[in-house]
């Protein structure tokens, strides 16, 4: 196992979709390598921190335009067709 | 659901129990029930066309689009998948027309794209404390809208589906006709390219 191998698996890795003896062969190499350590924690929080995030809140005249459009259409399909 | 445990998920991560009655509701006409998934859902979907477009005028038509081409179609949702995914993937297909449109020559998704060498990791710094505990959440979001600004489109959007939307590889694969591996690599090079990008703010020693 080498620093290339670590990047070269690192998705699998954090995803938890390695062999037991691929992943413990990883798992040893992070204990003695401090870079590829660094890498795989700060890509994972890298990861955590876009999943977390919320969405802000839709501007008010984006919220009022999608209103006004939804209005207009779901008023025109409540005059004929449904979906 | 992203492998990344522990971790608690936030209230819009929560599918919630009563979507597929809102579903049903829906389909039988009840708008009030439709209502309620485009409130559960808009925020979302404005920053998913946002992230993909990188335009807001744009990103407000893609959302009012998926929206009403959601309505239109529900009858076609047969409730294999969430209706969260359904509604990403037709957002998706609004954002990426968008996209085209505006930026004709730059954008082929399954394109080949070298993801060899460059992806090896430069600027190997441990981060300080947590960057949720050292930043406000809306400046926090401002950095992330911005970095994830600077990747390329075929790196973005498989980052935006994958890792901020939760789809699946295969769903992510299938949502922009690319192959498994190529959502893979792209994936990989998007993941190191934002940490990378993220260390100028995060790195220890930087406001903490």
């Amino acid at each position: 196992m080498n620093c290339k191998n670590i990047v070269k698996e690192l998705s699998n890795y954090l995803e938890e979709a390695l062999e037991p003896s691929l992943k413990s062969s990883i798992e040893q190499h992070l204990n003695n390598c401090d870079d590829c350590r660094i890498v795989v924690d700060t890509t994972k929080q890298t990861i955590q921190i876009f999943c977390n995030s919320e969405p802000a809140p839709l501007p008010e005249d984006t919220r009022l335009r999608l209103r006004d459009a939804l209005f207009k259409h779901l008023s025109h399909i409540r005059a004929g067709n449904r979906p | 659901m992203n492998p990344l445990q522990p971790r608690a998920p936030l209230p819009s991560q929560v599918v919630k129990d009563d979507e597929g009655s809102l579903v049903a509701a829906a389909k039988g006409g009840d708008i009030t029930a439709f209502e309620t998934l485009v409130g559960r859902y808009e925020r979302k979907i404005f920053r998913l066309a946002q992230n993909i477009t990188q335009n807001r005028e744009d990103a407000e038509d893609v959302m009012q689009e998926s929206f009403l081409k959601s309505y239109q179609h529900l009858g076609e949702f047969q409730g294999n998948s969430r209706f969260y995914t359904w509604l990403v993937r037709i957002a998706v297909n609004q954002a990426l027309m968008k996209l085209r449109k505006r930026r004709p020559n730059q954008i082929s998704l399954d394109e080949e794209i070298d993801t060899g060498e460059d992806t090896m990791p430069r600027e190997v710094e441990d981060w300080g404390p947590s960057p949720e505990d050292r930043y406000e959440q809306t400046e926090l979001g401002g950095i992330l809208n911005s970095t994830i600004a600077e990747l390329d489109p075929p790196f973005r959007i498989v980052f935006q589906l994958r890792d901020i939307e939760e789809l699946s590889t295969e769903e992510t694969a299938e949502a922009l006709g690319l192959s498994i591996p190529a959502v893979k690599s792209r994936l990989l090079r998007a993941r190191l390219k934002l940490r990378q990008k993220l260390n100028r703010y995060f790195h220890r020693g930087e406001n903490s």
